[in-house]
């Protein structure tokens, strides 16, 4: 029993951060119809920059409190994604609009590959130690079950900052705004809103929680380096599509699905297989997951309506 | 300065006289000499120097003609398609043996060129058990391979740590598979039990769901086959878990990278193991670090007493043979057997060393600490 829990709660922390990165892939997907590959690629500047930020202060005032030093990281590490995320949809898709769906694609790929070859320059190949300024040090809330206020903390940001967008995006001027240009480019322009504006703040508002998202993923496994954007960044694609990409709530949902998914799989394929495959497989699982639930809801959990769009 | 200028041109002279008079065998050593890991390549460089100068100061004979050795060293960037350039260049130099290479993943590909050339190959440190299983004649080392090396690893989970109950994890790459498959076997040969055997990816960061599962199956000792970029970050998780288990990991974990990304979980529970034995307890071990210290001005790093055993294995197999000629000496290095610096040096049919030595490090004291 304790095992269980205690694989849920690995799922939930996981999840939590699967399901940030996932929001910022299904917004741009949502107004754009673009999957963009490159945002992996934002978590990981997100925790590098942060380490950055804050090994330089450790190293001018080493008696600042952690949690102080966390907040400058974090308020390094957001603007610096958001600019990123800014330039890189101002110089790379928008002259790509109304192009093919493949060129963006493909350019998205490119933007990837571009920004982790910039990362490795600035930022070396080695592995680089995160500091861990949320305490590691594990809490035994039942018996048996140990979760670490670093964890804790991650669900409940993850948490805050899903409710904070979906209010933004249903309740405010923006939100409609984003909104409307969703549903229809030209005719919300005829209606008033600067789609390139709109356009362009979607996309650094899913850097600003993909920046969060890098910062405590690093904070978490105390470990950040170029390369780390890839797996996250490719599961929360996951996640998006999983719970209907173009969705919000779906977004949220896949995430948090994929990662208890995961973590269940992992712990309990053997018995479900009786033995026949391993942990080995366990992204395997969450893939036929995957494949079942666009078998019979081809649009995701949660999907979008499917006519609106094109 | 003038002095010493003067006795360099001395060695010029004496070289240029030794040119006139005696037969030149060149033999090749190839290791990284540019990158993150240059300084371990320089080491094996300058232990085949170290034999190379050895065997010339002994006035070797061979076919009753004087021989002089000398050394060509090349830099293959620890990168595999330039150690295939290099052994390529190696070969149009018409070398006669080559001491190396130091990496696994260039030694492997290299050895193909090295056999098609038919010159001997001994290497003083690649470790994969893959490159004495092409089939390969004239392929050879002097250090011990993963199979020996996970054989004491899973004899040390069981017995040195009386782990009667063993969790392997592995990262699915050729490398912590191997080590990992030959774990097991030495576990369930030693009466151990494998209680839970998992596996993750070499890119991944989280294993909290399949530690989750190990701390379930309740194991005295958790063996990760794999690098310490994964292995550091896990030690990490176990601690979190609350896992009070012993933590052993094979030679990509036995470094100093291993102990930074672990951070606060290092502690006397975590231990790992690599191919050789550490210098002093070599049997030639303190004269020849002594030697090579008053040679190069530096202390051995890692391999240079196996880059000078497999130097001198095949300058030994030459004087046999009474035959710089690959195709002649090739039998005589397969039989050779002698007192290295690091042991007694022969090989085994497939061109193994026999008796290979691997040492068991604990973390003590900020660092890995042999045993």
């Amino acid at each position: 029993m304790e095992t269980l829990l205690q694989q849920i709660l690995n799922g939930l922390v996981v999840g939590s951060v699967y399901a940030l990165v996932a929001l910022g892939y299904t917004m741009v997907y949502g107004i754009l119809g673009l999957i963009n590959f490159a945002h992996g690629e934002v978590l990981m500047i997100g925790a590098l920059s942060a380490l950055t930020t804050i090994s330089s202060l450790i190293g001018v005032a080493p008696d600042l409190p952690p949690l102080l030093l966390l907040a400058a990281g974090l308020l390094v590490a957001i603007p610096t994604c958001m600019t990123v995320a800014f330039l890189m949809e101002r110089l790379a898709y928008r002259r790509l609009r109304g192009a093919p769906r493949l060129a963006p694609l493909i350019t998205a790929i490119g933007v990837s590959f571009l920004l982790q070859t910039l990362a490795m320059i600035v930022w070396g190949r080695n592995y680089h130690t995160f500091p861990q300024l949320i305490s590691t040090t594990p809490l035994q809330p039942i018996d048996g079950v140990f979760i670490s206020p670093v964890q804790i903390s991650i669900i409940l940001v993850s948490a805050l900052l899903m409710f904070a967008l979906v209010t933004l995006v249903n309740r405010t001027r923006l939100g409609r705004a984003m909104r409307a240009t969703a549903e229809n480019h030209r005719v919300a322009s005829l209606m008033g809103v600067d789609v390139n504006r709109i356009i362009a703040l979607t996309f650094v508002l899913g850097a600003a929680l993909a920046a969060v998202a890098g910062v405590m993923f690093a904070s978490n496994y105390g470990i950040a380096h170029y390369a780390m954007g890839f797996m996250p960044g490719l599961k929360a694609f996951t996640a998006a599509v999983l719970g209907g990409i173009g969705n919000l709530a779906g977004a949220m949902l896949g995430g948090i699905v994929l990662g208890l998914v995961e973590a269940v799989g992992a712990g309990y394929i053997e018995d479900f297989t009786f033995g026949f495959l391993n942990s080995s497989y366990q992204d395997i699982f969450a893939f036929v997951i995957l494949g079942a639930v666009l078998i019979f809801r081809p649009t995701g959990l949660l999907g979008e309506r499917v006519s609106d769009r094109a | 300065m003038k002095k010493s200028l003067l006795a360099l041109a001395a060695l010029g002279l004496g070289i240029s006289f030794a040119y006139a008079e005696d037969m030149v065998v060149k033999i090749g050593s190839v290791a990284p000499l540019t990158g993150s890991i240059s300084h371990l390549g320089k080491d094996n460089e300058n232990g085949a120097l170290l034999a190379i100068e050895d065997a010339n100061a002994k006035g070797i004979k061979i076919g009753g003609k004087p021989v002089k050795f000398e050394l060509m060293g090349e830099d293959d960037q620890a990168d595999p398609r330039t150690g295939t350039t290099v052994a390529q260049r190696l070969m149009d130099a018409e070398v006669k043996g080559v001491v190396g290479h130091l990496n696994s993943g260039t030694t492997i590909p290299a050895s193909r060129i090295y056999h098609q050339a038919g010159v001997p190959m001994v290497s003083p440190s690649a470790t994969n058990p893959k490159l004495t299983q092409q089939g390969y004649e004239g392929i050879f080392r002097t250090i011990a391979n993963d199979i020996q090396q996970g054989s004491v690893v899973g004899n040390f989970a069981v017995k040195g740590l009386s782990g009667g109950k063993v969790a392997i994890i592995d990262d699915r790459t050729a490398y912590g598979q191997g080590l990992a498959d030959e774990t097991e076997k030495a576990v369930k040969a030693a009466g151990g039990e494998i209680v839970a055997r998992e596996f993750t990816t070499d890119k991944s960061t989280d294993f909290m769901a399949i530690l989750t599962k190990i701390k379930a199956a309740n194991p005295d000792v958790i063996m990760f086959g794999g690098m310490d970029a994964q292995g550091g970050p896990m030690l990490k998780q176990i601690k979190q878990l609350g896992i009070g288990a012993k933590f052993v990991t094979g030679d990509g974990g036995c470094s100093p990278e291993f102990i930074k990304l672990a951070g606060d979980a290092m502690s006397a529970n975590a231990y790992c193991t690599m191919a050789g034995v550490p210098l002093d307890k070599m049997p030639g071990g303190k004269d020849f670090n002594a030697r090579f210290e008053k040679r190069f001005g530096t202390g051995v790093q890692i391999y240079a007493p196996y880059a000078y055993d497999a130097t001198m294995a095949i300058i030994n197999a030459m004087v046999a043979a009474d035959s710089v000629d690959p195709e002649d000496y090739l039998p005589e290095l397969k039989k050779v057997s002698f007192e290295g610096v690091t042991g007694n040096i022969s090989f085994d049919d497939k061109g193994d060393i026999e008796e290979g030595a691997v040492t068991v490090y604990q973390y003590k004291d900020g660092k890995w600490d042999a045993m």
